[in-house]
C-alpha cells in the first residue's frame, strides 16, 4: 500500500535549496509520514538539516556518481527507490533541477506529475495542485489519479516552521549505474554575487527600459544592498545589453514570489507581470502614469527612476 | 543530419483568457507556433544551413496545428507530420502520442521548445526522452554540435553550466538562443507544396485530470502618487517601513 510523502531534497556541494525544505514543511500537512530523499556525495550530514524542519525519515544515496546533478543517475536512482519503497507522493521544488528530474522520473514510473505549482492542499484524503497557466493569467485546479502522486511546487509559498525530529536514515542501495550517466557536465560556472538569488530572493529590485544603462542598474544595485535585495530585469533592459539574462524576470526568465518587488523603470509587459505578479508587495516607479504596471502595483510612483531612486537612497541611509 | 522538431500551436502571448462553460475559451483567439517551438525551428534551420540534412517537424494536435506545420515550413522546414491527437490529454500521453511517431523517424537531433506558452508545463519533451531512451539536456541557450556530440550551454540555478550529450539526443530550446527569420514570400509559396503526412494518434488514457479552471480577481488598485521626488521617496520610504516592515 503506497505510503508516505517523499520530498526530493535539491542540494548543490551540500547545501540544500530552501525550496526542498519549504516543502517539508508543507508535507508535514498531508497526514501521512515525510521523507526527505537525498542524493550526492558525502551528504549524510544533511539528513539533521531536514530533520529539523519535521523529516520522519531520510532516504539517503551517497556515491561519487551523484556529487553532480546528472539527470540520468539521478533519475536512475529515484526510481528505482520509488518502486522499492512504494512512495505515496513524490514532491520537489520546482528549482532547475526539479523541472529537469521530474519528467525524467515521472516518466520511468509511468506517473502523473503536476509542475509549477502555486499551491498544494490536502484534503478528503486527496492532494489538490493549483498551477498557473497562460502566464499566469487563469489557473488550474489538478489532481493525480494514479500512484504515486508527482508535482513541483514553487519556492517561497510555503514558510518554513521548525519542527525537529530524528529522522530513521535508510542507506539506500546505489541503483545508479555509469551507463546511466548520459550527461557530461564539462564546467558549472557559478554566479558570484554577494546579493540573494532571484528565485529565492525576499526582496527584490529591478529595472526596466527606465534603467537607460548599465549606470541606471548600478544605482539600483546600491539601492537593494541597502535592505539585502536580490536584483532583477525586465526583458527590454537584457536585450539593450544592459545587464546579463540570468537577471531576467519574466516569462522567458525567472519566476519571482519575493515580499517585496521594486519595479523601477519598468512598463509592466504581460510577458514580465507572469513573472512577478504573485510578490506579496509591488513597488512601481514609472514616468508613464498609464503604464501597465501601476495596475499589479500596491504603491505606485509616477515619477523618473532616475530622481526618485537616488531620493530613496538617501531616506534610508539617513 | 535529420533534424525532428516538435511544435505545438498556442494561444497568441497577448490573448486575453476567458472562461466559457468552466473551460478556456478559444473564440476568438489567435493561435500562433509556441514562441519557443519557433526558437527550436530557427536552430534546426541555422544546423540544416551548416551541416545540411533534413527538417521533419512534427505537432500533435487537431487540424489546427497545420497552420503551426505550414509556417515552420514557410521557415525552410522540409517536411510536417501532424498526429491527430486529443489536445485534452495530459503530459504522459501526449509524450506516449508523439513517441510512437518520432521513434520510428530515425532522427539524428530532437529539437523542442523547453516550454509551451500556453500549459507552462515543461514535461513533455523529457519524458519524450525517456520513453526513446535517449539523452536529454533542457533549457539550451547554445547549441553546438561537433561529429556526434552535443556541447549545450544552459542556465541553472546559481550559474551557468556546459553539458555534453551523445547523439541522437532531445534538447529544448530557450527563447533568445537565435533570432528565428520570418517566412519571406518564397517560403511561404514553397510551404503549399510541401508534404504534409497525416498520422492516427494514439488514445493514451491521462494520468492527470484537470477538476476546474479559473481567473483569478483583478487586484484592487494599489496606492498611486504624484509628487516631486523627495516627497515621493518620502512617502516610499514610510509605506516600506511602516507596511511592509522592510526597513528597520
Amino acid at each position: 500500500m503506497a505510503k508516505g510523502t517523499w520530498v526530493v531534497v535539491d542540494q548543490r556541494d551540500g547545501k540544500i535549496r530552501k525550496v526542498s525544505l519549504e516543502l517539508i514543511c508543507k508535507a508535514r500537512e498531508f497526514g501521512d509520514e515525510v521523507a526527505a530523499v537525498i542524493m550526492g556525495s558525502g551528504v549524510e550530514g544533511l539528513a539533521a538539516e531536514v530533520g529539523k524542519y519535521g523529516a520522519d525519515k531520510v532516504y539517503l544515496a551517497d556515491d561519487a556518481k551523484f556529487a553532480q546533478y546528472n539527470t540520468g543517475a539521478y533519475a536512475a536512482q529515484l526510481a528505482a527507490m520509488a518502486k522499492k519503497y512504494e512512495p505515496a507522493t513524490i514532491i520537489f521544488g520546482h528549482s532547475a533541477m526539479g523541472k529537469d528530474l521530474a519528467p525524467r522520473a515521472a516518466q520511468k514510473l509511468e506517473a502523473g506529475l503536476v509542475t509549477d505549482c502555486t499551491s498544494v492542499e490536502f484534503a478528503a484524503g486527496k492532494l489538490t495542485f493549483v498551477r498557473p497557466i497562460y502566464a499566469a493569467k487563469a489557473f488550474a485546479k489538478v489532481t493525480v489519479d494514479t500512484a504515486p502522486v508527482m508535482a513541483t511546487i514553487r519556492a517561497n509559498i510555503y514558510d518554513l516552521v521548525e519542527a525537529p525530529k530524528s529522522p530513521e536514515v535508510i542507506k539506500a542501495d546505489i541503483a545508479a549505474t555509469d551507463a546511466d550517466m548520459y550527461q557530461t557536465v564539462k564546467q558549472f560556472i557559478a554566479t558570484i554575487s554577494s546579493r540573494p538569488e532571484l528565485t529565492e530572493a525576499n526582496f527584490i529590485v529591478s529595472g526596466g527600459r527606465g534603467a537607460k544603462g548599465p549606470e541606471g542598474f548600478t544605482m539600483l544595485g546600491e539601492l537593494a544592498d541597502l535592505f539585502g535585495a536580490a536584483v532583477g530585469a525586465s526583458r527590454a533592459a537584457v536585450d539593450s545589453g544592459w545587464i546579463d539574462n540570468s537577471y531576467q524576470v519574466g516569462q522567458t526568465g525567472k519566476v519571482v514570489n519575493p515580499i517585496l518587488y521594486v519595479a523601477a523603470g519598468i512598463s509592466g509587459a504581460i510577458q514580465h507581470v507572469a513573472g512577478m505578479s504573485s510578490s506579496k508587495n509591488i513597488v512601481a516607479i514609472n514616468k508613464d502614469p498609464e503604464a501597465a504596471i501601476f495596475t499589479v502595483a500596491d504603491f505606485g510612483v509616477v515619477g523618473d527612476m532616475h530622481a526618485v531612486v537616488p531620493e530613496l537612497i538617501k531616506q534610508i541611509k539617513k | 543530419m535529420k533534424i525532428a522538431v516538435c511544435v505545438k500551436q498556442t494561444f497568441d502571448t497577448e490573448a486575453k483568457i476567458v472562461l466559457k462553460d468552466g473551460k478556456v475559451s478559444e473564440d476568438g483567439v489567435n493561435l500562433i507556433i509556441n514562441p519557443y517551438d519557433e526558437t527550436a525551428v530557427e536552430e534546426a534551420l541555422q544546423i540544416k544551413e551548416k551541416q545540411g540534412g533534413e527538417v521533419l517537424v512534427v505537432s500533435a494536435g487537431s487540424d489546427k496545428s497545420q497552420d503551426a506545420i505550414r509556417q515552420a515550413l514557410a521557415m525552410g522546414a522540409d517536411k510536417g507530420i501532424l498526429i491527430n491527437a486529443d489536445t485534452n490529454a495530459d503530459e504522459f500521453a501526449r509524450a506516449v502520442i508523439l513517441s510512437k511517431v518520432i521513434g520510428g523517424l530515425g532522427a539524428d537531433l530532437i529539437l523542442c521548445g523547453h516550454v509551451a506558452a500556453d500549459d507552462g508545463s515543461s514535461q513533455v519533451p523529457t519524458r519524450l526522452a525517456e520513453i526513446l531512451n535517449l539523452p536529454h539536456v533542457n533549457v539550451v541557450n547554445k547549441l553546438e554540435l561537433n561529429g556526434g556530440t552535443a556541447t549545450c550551454t544552459r542556465e541553472t540555478d546559481g550559474g551557468t553550466e556546459i553539458i555534453e550529450v551523445k547523439l541522437p539526443a532531445v534538447i529544448t530550446c530557450q527563447v533568445g538562443m537565435n533570432e528565428p527569420r520570418y517566412p519571406s514570400m518564397k517560403g511561404i509559396m514553397q510551404a503549399k507544396k510541401k508534404p504534409v503526412d497525416k498520422a492516427a494518434g494514439e488514445a493514451v488514457a491521462s494520468k492527470v485530470t484537470i477538476g476546474s479552471y479559473f481567473i483569478p480577481p483583478a487586484k484592487a488598485a494599489g496606492k498611486k502618487i504624484e509628487v516631486d521626488a523627495p516627497e515621493a521617496a518620502a512617502q516610499l520610504f514610510n509605506w516600506m517601513k511602516n507596511e511592509v516592515r522592510v526597513l528597520g
